[in-house]
């Protein structure tokens, strides 16, 4: 299918219930008075949307708008981890003190926003509509960011991210504007066409991947792109770090499988993918894996505050997605939907747990965790306990079957993959160490008069629930799950 | 009821957490017994389950085999046969017995009994899966409680000890998770039924691999499997020098767990060499149990002893002569003769009985007179006669003394070792005598001479406490008569495995 504007339009109706409900949270914001009920505006949009979502997934597909955008399960997948992500971060911004103090109606509106961008992220089949969304998505992070008024961390780590940001998509678009003079086309189908049957200046299209990437390995947040991500991640308002840490995570990966996929690799025997010949991106991706993943965990070793030391986690964990994308197969890829999933899934409970402690105390330090069992908030930091060790990849965890998958993967194929399982797992004794040093806080060590109790909300102790379970849950029965990781590697090519 | 039998005895425990979680937690008492109360289904279980063992069978009995994940046929697989059979009911009795040896917890009475069945239905379950996946997984489930037991309730350097743990135990697991991967896609098609892969053994290449440093020492396929499985269960065995984790470890843990730990997890480590490395791996087997099992383990027994003599805090010596007993296990084990292997298995639940009772003793004068430092007692014999027979009865069965348990199994081991490497049998001989003279010093300095007037007044073991030793010391002496009792068991099982590496030795 290749469908013109209007015709589209009938497949378009996620994005416009989605918008309408950004439209709606504009006009309200003027004469609702309780401003936490633009929250729940918000999450019902986003339910809807998700619904609409639902409804179209394991349709044929087809490009939509002239080939702008393409409608297959891949897209739609990662169109409900967004939407996913928004309901739940919004839920946490309800209860969030830090977002008390805020401009709720433009807060909803930017994050909404910025679920578009990640909705047009997944769908992009044009090298430009690519920049454009990715674009989107990151000036509305740099708005989430920078939300704290008089906070000056918030506003530095806005800064940064910008900068960064600014000078990754400016590498992006000069990587793009190679590839277009070297095919002549911005269609992703088009350049696949260009790239298998003509003759290509390898190295040039070498360096084109490269500055490409830098645009990918900002979203996904991998080494050297990650310089960013400790500071705006510590600055930022915590739900908007957990929005950043799976959403933006996950809109990054969308982007980069399909262009690395479907546009310029070639579907083998087998569900192995061919790369054009003698442009080894694949080698270059291993080794930025195995130096991602290193670098996290060491750096996270020694963190005082846990939203930075997550943010170093999260580094690490971009490290370990790679491994899926490196081995070109769809079981890799496979993996890498599934772990994205799981990641949504406790990344956000460790950050509601966050969340709730800030709540009670004001403290993001390690040390404000100090025998957080055993002063009234033993539930929490069960969860918070669930979350780390699910991150760790220890059983019966839904982590580790995210990153048994992502093992299973780079073990098939065997030969110099093995070292970087071997790197991988030892990466993983390494983040045990980080890991449960903040369960030691919560249980080991033992609270001092004076340290505040902790309480949760309704919506906070819900949210909880819902992810520690479902953590839970999917360690031992994912099968559901890794089936619809599957059929969500479906491409719409031609 | 009998056909699933395994399984309640696996996940009676759980249900036993799930309910003392619900349970208020200022009910000390209602919490201890309620516990105590969801262990002893799985001990008249495992009962039964002698009982109605046929001893015959080589093969697996009381199976069970449920599609768990049928995408990637992982099963519900679980069942016992001559090598876990003794270990099961080893760990039925042993999780009773500790119960009531935690009856003095007094802080997060809840939380620490909770953790504690879970550990049970963790440890059970290892020794019942049959499915690799499956295995890994209980594997992996017991380090948590294991954590937080250790690092909750445990001695003074009890943070340090247990993350120790946890590291070294990760570290082994993970290189398991490598190597059961690559069973897993060697196999075709793709299976984790430890039996299915067993019967494929053949497919698993033993040709040297292109790899340096693998082609210099003509290791193949098979031999770099068998080396990541081995170091995953050589940290839990524990052999050197991956053992430096357990004296930390047991030092610092509760009474309970570091009976546990000793009686119950260190036996993990050699249940998997013997459950996965012997049949699934038997050329690697073949080529490399001399020099991990076998030296390794003669190394243990002198290192381990010689260390345990050099010790002033009593648990940690008796922490060191479990690194030298299972150095028999490991030795008995590399003979592949039926004297060695039987010999290995019965040492391994003789270890997990007169250990256990060794910790518990240890417990019972650390609780009364806060301390362990061996130079500080003296002549307690006087003022403790019955905890000083029952301590005396222990420490002659740990140093093998003839008519208790202990004896039987290090013998075995000995004579099966004689028979393929004397050196090695000489080395491991030696050892029993460095064992005796470290219990019989120990003995000297804390029981016998004059009677320390600090300790004068300490009040005789109690009621509780004889109560979990009494078991334990009945079965040593019983062994120690009639070890046909335990090893009837074993034995079908244990030769089959012998005669599926025995074809694979050059």
């Amino acid at each position: 299918m290749d469908l013109n504007n209007l015709q589209s339009l009938k497949f378009f109706y996620p994005e416009t219930i989605l918008t309408g409900t950004i439209l709606l949270l504009v006009l309200f914001d003027l004469f609702l008075r309780n401003k936490k009920n633009l929250g729940y505006i918000a999450a019902v949009g986003c339910l809807i949307s998700l619904w609409a979502t639902l409804e179209l997934y394991g349709t044929r597909g087809g490009w939509l708008f002239h080939r702008m955008i393409v409608l297959d399960n891949f897209s739609l997948f990662f169109k409900v981890i967004s939407l996913l992500a928004a309901l739940m971060v919004i839920c946490m911004s309800l209860d969030c003190r830090e977002i008390d103090g805020v401009h709720q109606g433009e807060y909803y509106t930017v994050l909404l926003t910025s679920t578009l961008g990640m909705f047009f992220m997944a769908s992009s089949s044009n090298l430009l509509m690519a920049y454009l969304s990715l674009e989107l998505v990151s000036l509305t992070s740099y708005i989430l960011t920078g939300f704290l008024p008089h906070n000056r961390r918030s506003s530095e780590a806005a800064l940064k991210y910008l900068i960064y940001g600014g000078v990754a998509s400016g590498a992006m678009i000069y990587g793009m504007s190679w590839l277009f003079g070297m095919t002549g086309s911005l269609d992703y189908a088009r350049i696949s066409a260009a790239l298998l049957h003509g003759e290509v200046h390898r190295l040039g299209l070498f360096m084109a991947f490269v500055f490409i990437l830098a645009g990918f390995g900002y979203k996904i947040v991998f080494v050297p792109f990650h310089m960013w991500s400790p500071d705006v991640y510590q600055g930022a308002p915590t739900p908007v770090t957990a929005f950043l840490s799976v959403a933006s995570n996950a809109a990054g990966v969308a982007i980069m499988i399909r262009f690395f996929f479907p546009a310029v690799s070639r579907l083998g025997e087998g569900g192995n993918w061919l790369f054009i010949p003698g442009v080894e991106w694949p080698h270059f991706l291993l080794f930025v894996s195995m130096v991602t993943m290193t670098l996290g965990n060491l750096c996270a070793l020694n963190q005082q505050n846990v939203k930075r030391m997550l943010a170093y986690s999260g580094i690490a964990h971009a490290g370990y997605l790679l491994m899926g994308l490196v081995v070109l197969n769809n079981d890799g890829l496979t993996a890498m939907l599934f772990y994205v999933m799981v990641y949504l899934i406790m990344n956000l409970g460790a950050f509601l747990v966050v969340v709730i402690v800030a709540n009670a105390t004001g403290r993001e330090d390690i040390e404000g965790y100090r025998g957080l069992a055993w002063r009234g908030a033993a539930i929490p930091a069960v969860c918070m306990a669930i979350f780390l060790f699910s991150l760790t990849g220890l059983p019966p965890f839904a982590g580790f079957v995210g990153k048994f998958f992502l093992f299973a993967a780079v073990i098939k194929q065997g030969g110099m993959f093995v070292i970087l399982a071997v790197v991988a797992i030892l990466n993983s004794v390494i983040s045990l160490y980080y890991y449960a040093g903040i369960v030691k806080t919560m249980f080991l060590d033992f609270p001092q008069p004076g340290d505040p109790k902790v309480e949760m909300t309704p919506n906070n102790s819900a949210l909880l629930g819902f992810l520690s379970c479902l953590t839970l849950l999917l360690g031992v029965y994912w099968g559901p799950v890794a089936f619809y990781a599957a059929q969500s590697l479906r491409f719409f090519i031609k | 009821m009998t056909d699933n039998v395994l399984t309640y005895m696996t996940f009676f425990p759980l249900a036993g957490m799930i309910v003392v979680l619900l349970l208020p937690s200022g009910r000390h008492n209602l919490i201890r017994w309620v516990s105590a109360l969801f262990t002893v289904p799985p001990l008249l279980l495992a009962f039964w389950l002698y009982r109605h063992f046929d001893p015959v069978n080589p093969g697996l009995q009381f199976v069970e085999k449920i599609p768990w994940i049928p995408a990637y046929n992982i099963d519900y697989f679980v069942a016992v046969d001559g090598i876990s059979i003794s270990m099961v009911l080893l760990t039925a009795l042993l999780s009773f017995l500790c119960i009531f040896a935690s009856w003095g917890i007094d802080k997060g009475v809840k939380g620490y009994f909770a953790l504690f069945l879970l550990l049970d239905t963790g440890m059970m379950g290892v020794f019942v899966a049959l499915d690799f996946f499956l295995f890994y997984i209980f594997w992996e489930l017991m380090l948590l409680p294991m954590y937080f037991l250790i690092g909750i309730w445990g001695g003074p350097r009890r943070e340090y000890a247990a993350i120790k743990f946890f590291l070294y135990t990760l570290f082994g697991s993970v290189l398991m998770l490598l190597a059961i991967l690559a069973l897993y896609f060697t196999s075709e098609p793709h299976i984790f039924d430890m039996t299915k892969l067993i019967a494929q053994s053949g497919k698993y290449g033993t040709q040297p691999l292109a790899i340096w440093p693998f082609d210099q020492w003509g290791w193949g396929f098979q031999h770099v499997v068998w080396m990541a499985l081995f170091i995953g269960f050589a940290i839990k065995i524990p052999a050197f020098p991956f053992h430096t984790w357990l004296p930390d470890a047991h030092v610092e843990a509760p009474t309970a767990i570091s009976v546990i730990l000793a009686g119950v997890l260190l036996k993990m480590g050699a249940y998997g060499i013997l459950r996965i490395n012997f049949p699934m791996l038997p050329q690697a087997t073949a080529d490399l149990a001399y020099y991990f099992l076998g030296v390794l383990g003669a190394w243990n027994i002198i290192y381990g002893a010689l260390c345990a003599m050099a010790q002033k805090d009593l648990k940690k010596l008796v922490a060191y002569s479990s690194v030298s007993h299972m150095g028999y296990v490991m030795l008995g084990m590399a003979t592949f003769t039926t004297q060695g292997i039987n010999g290995a298995v019965l040492q391994m639940f003789n270890h997990g009985t007169i250990t256990g009772m060794l910790f518990l003793l240890v417990g019972v004068i650390y609780d009364r007179a806060h301390h362990r430092d061996i130079d500080g007692f003296g002549g307690l014999a006087a003022v403790m006669p019955v905890y000083t027979g029952v301590t005396a009865l222990a420490f002659f069965a740990s140093m093998g003394l003839p008519g208790l348990s202990g004896f039987i199994s290090e013998v075995l081991v000995l004579l099966g070792a004689w028979q393929k490497y004397p050196i090695l049998s000489t080395l491991g001989a030696s050892g029993v005598i460095l064992t005796a003279g470290y219990f019989l010093w120990t003995i000297q300095r804390v029981y016998l001479g004059p009677t320390n007037e600090k300790y004068k007044t300490l009040p005789e073991i109690n009621g509780r406490e004889l109560f979990t030793l009494i078991p334990l010391g009945l079965i040593v002496i019983a062994l120690g008569v009639y070890p046909e009792a335990v090893l009837s068991l074993l034995r079908a099982s244990l030769d089959h495995l012998n005669q599926v590496v025995i074809p694979h030795l050059s």
